[in-house]
């Protein structure tokens, strides 16, 4: 029998700790796919990150290094300094990449640092229970924005995209979402037009996933996506924002 | 003279005390010593006084600071005036009088006075005082040899500044023969 | 002599570090150790290495731990508030068993301090500056020459025994100059990286994982006892010091870098007045070489621990005597140094207070 369906070769067969309904899954999987299709893992270093995706360097069938909160940026840019030849990758979410490691994404960018960031954003700290992150939305309700989030006192959620797109180390910047089925596959097409920015020598890519957290934002799988769409979309508009 | 001398040169920034310093350590070990410099650095480099501290002797040298040196190499008066008191006893202190207006106060060290900087200019190497006064002290003490300090001029010039040799030997010799 | 060369501690450190195999160097400028950074800078596109100029100490070492984890002789330096930054990325790369040399030219502190030598970061290195249960192992050199001999046997000991090593020196071991040779040095045979760096499986082997996290606390305890298994194995091969004039001295100086040059002098000065002093010189402070208190003890009457803090080796030296003699202790502290003749005067009180 023609098998029609299979595990990719870079994922684990383990079972994930994500939360039911939790989109990592689905992001790790289009990584993965990514990986397979370029016939890369051979010469792949992941880099693992703190906060719900810390266990990462578990699911993916490759070198990995687990690096210190935000620091992974840094961490792959050590490693790819030292194989230049490797494909070097780092799996972050949003308050890794975008609160404690804004420093590091920032200037590995500006240096054009011939890496590639996969940035899951959902709007919140999964990890340590629903706090409020660097990209929770205005009037947002947290753990610690228990009245929405208010930008007098707590400031604005970041647009890394719009961001990194200003600085001239950038090579391929995209905004994705995997809240349908034509966005998922719009999202591979991102991921692995990322790494082939990487192979292809050119500098700096990020994708931004706009990503669901159905337990702590309190509502089902399915509500989240439609949150997803109506909240998320507005602020942080899906596209291209750099490419070389 | 006494196994270790321990020098302070001291002036402003630009005026080539630190590689004269330098070169001071650089003969020392040319000549078989224990030698040690040691710059001061930091804010205190940026426009005010530099010195810095070259120590020649037989023997190992415990610490690369001078609280009391028995040479004072002064460029400028601020430097004659903040280490004059330290000399030691016995001690020398050689002052490029072009451009210091005092002479030193002490009766118990030896004085050598010498306008280097006027000397410099008059052949045409203003920023050359440093390598006159270097020449003086040589004569006066021949603690150093003027044939060793030649030969670490060739180390200590850069490659790329290797045709100011000349010039630089040229004003040891002026001081030296002054 | 014809060999030697006159250069700056700074310079000499990063020469030797080239020599003993580094290739790869990440930083970020503070005084008084800029020379290690603009040298290396200088020198390593020449010999095919990377100088990068990271954005902060914090990156500076996450770097450190990337190219360590990819099998690289990788190291940093910088000076005691960058250090202070270093300390999560150090912590990390002990909990990974990653190998790589850090070098720490001390200046005054707490806080920015001064740029004036100090050796008040002895705890912060001895005694663990960041989280977890660790040691580094911490070189103190007291010469340019000593700090150059060191570096391959920094890299080596990181290398044979995956852990980071300090090299502890000061502002005046950065900046002053003296005449130093390059010799050839011999390396040890040292395990392979194959098992654990993360070069990409080529196809050819299991995925290496680099990874402090165990979420298990067995398997965490597990990990840490084995590592102290390791710092057993170092503590009886690596350890090194200096005894000077201990056999006959009535009192035993303890100093360490360039105040043991200092109390060096002191000793020598004093012996020529007929006062009876020894001197002892860690050169390993961790492992902190308690065997050299041992034997003295047996036979001096008291010790005086110079340091350039408030007191924080004698300690350590405190430990060592264990009580069985008087253990004094003279320092100076945010930047000023030691003088042979105040030293004197303390052993002279000392000495005359016991008579």
């Amino acid at each position: 029998m023609k098998k029609v369906f299979q595990r990719p070769e870079v994922l684990s067969d383990v079972v994930m700790h994500y939360c039911p309904g939790c989109t990592h899954g689905i992001i790790h999987r289009l990584v993965a796919e990514a990986i397979d299709e370029l016939n890369i893992q051979d010469r792949l270093v992941g880099v693992a990150s703190v906060g719900c995706s810390v266990f990462s360097y578990n699911y993916f069938e490759c070198d990995m290094q687990q690096a210190a909160h935000g620091r992974a940026p840094a961490v792959a840019t050590g490693i790819k300094r030292v194989h230049p030849n490797n494909i070097v990758f780092t799996y972050q979410g949003d308050g890794d990449l975008a609160a404690i490691g804004t420093a590091e994404m920032v200037h590995a960018a500006a240096r054009g640092e011939n890496i590639t960031i996969i940035f899951v954003n959902n709007a919140i700290y999964g990890m340590t229970g629903g706090q409020m992150a660097p990209t929770t939305l205005l009037g947002q309700v947290t753990q610690t924005s228990p009245y929405g989030r208010n930008a007098e006192t707590q400031g604005y959620p970041i647009k890394v995209c719009e961001m990194l797109a200003t600085i001239e180390g950038t090579a391929y910047v995209e905004r994705v979402s995997v809240d349908n089925v034509k966005n998922i596959m719009a999202t591979k097409k991102a991921i692995k037009k990322a790494f082939q920015t990487q192979i292809d020598g050119k500098g700096f890519s990020l994708v931004e996933v706009l990503s669901t957290c159905p337990t702590n934002w309190g509502l089902s799988p399915v509500e989240s996506l439609g949150w997803l769409r109506e909240n998320m979309m507005p602020y942080y508009p899906l596209g291209i924002y750099k490419e070389k | 003279m006494s196994s270790t001398q321990e020098i302070i040169m001291a002036g402003f920034g630009g005026q080539g005390v630190m590689f004269a310093g330098k070169l001071i350590a650089y003969t020392g070990m040319l000549s078989g010593k224990e030698v040690s410099w040691l710059p001061s650095y930091g804010p205190e480099m940026r426009g005010g006084t530099a010195n810095c501290h070259a120590i020649v002797s037989d023997e190992p040298i415990g610490s690369p600071i001078i609280i009391n040196p028995t040479i004072l190499i002064a460029m400028n008066r601020p430097s004659l005036d903040k280490f004059e008191d330290t000399v030691v006893s016995g001690g020398i202190i050689v002052v490029d009088s072009s451009l210091i207006d005092r002479q030193t106060t002490r009766k118990d060290i030896k004085s050598i006075e010498i306008p280097a900087t006027q000397m410099a200019a008059d052949m045409g190497a203003g920023k050359l005082a440093n390598m006159i006064l270097l020449g003086k002290l040589i004569k006066e003490t021949g603690f150093l040899s003027m044939d060793i300090i030649k030969e670490a001029l060739k180390k200590v010039v850069p490659s790329k500044k290797q045709h100011l040799l000349d010039i630089n030997m040229k004003a040891l010799e002026l001081g030296y023969n002054y | 002599m014809s060999d030697k060369v006159l250069m700056k501690g700074n310079e000499a450190i990063a020469e030797a570090a080239i020599q003993a195999g580094c290739r790869y160097f990440f930083g970020y400028p503070i005084t008084p150790q800029n020379e290690i950074p603009e040298y290396m800078s200088k020198r390593m596109p020449k010999v095919g290495g990377v100088y990068l100029q990271a954005e902060s100490e914090v990156a500076a070492i996450n770097m450190v731990y990337g190219a360590a984890g990819a099998g690289a002789r990788v190291m940093t330096s910088s000076s005691s508030p960058g250090i202070s930054l270093k300390q999560e990325g150090i912590s990390y790369i002990v909990g990974s068993d990653l190998p790589c040399v850090i070098v720490n030219i001390v200046r005054g502190g707490p806080g920015l301090g001064g740029i004036q030598p100090a050796q008040s970061d002895y705890f912060q290195a001895v005694k663990g500056g960041a989280h977890g249960d660790y040691h580094l192992v911490v070189l103190a050199p007291s010469s340019v020459q000593e700090a150059v001999d060191l570096m391959t046997d920094a890299f080596d000991i990181a290398d044979m025994y995956r852990v980071p090593v300090m090299l502890l020196g000061d502002g005046m071991l950065g900046q002053m100059m003296e005449p130093v040779e390059f010799k050839e040095q011999k390396g040890r045979d040292l395990p392979s990286k194959e098992a654990w760096a993360t070069t990409g499986t080529k196809g050819k082997r299991r995925k290496n994982v680099v990874n402090s996290l165990y979420i298990d606390p067995k398997e965490l305890e597990d990990l840490n006892i084995k590592r102290f298994e390791r710092y057993k194995q170092i503590e009886a091969n690596e350890l090194r010091y200096e005894m000077i004039n201990c056999d006959d001295a009535d009192i035993v100086l303890v100093a360490y870098g360039t105040t043991a040059r200092v109390a060096n002098s002191a000793m020598r000065s004093a012996r020529s007045e007929g006062l009876k002093v020894g001197l002892i010189r860690p050169i390993t402070l961790w492992p902190f070489p308690v065997e050299a208190f041992q034997k003295a003890v047996q036979t001096t009457k008291a010790f005086l621990a110079v340091e350039m803090s408030m007191g924080q080796m004698v300690e350590d030296v405190r430990m060592a005597i264990n009580g069985a003699k008087p253990v004094h202790f003279y320092g100076r502290t945010g930047g000023m140094v030691p003088t042979p003749s105040a030293i004197i005067e303390e052993l002279k009180k000392i000495l005359g207070g016991e008579r």
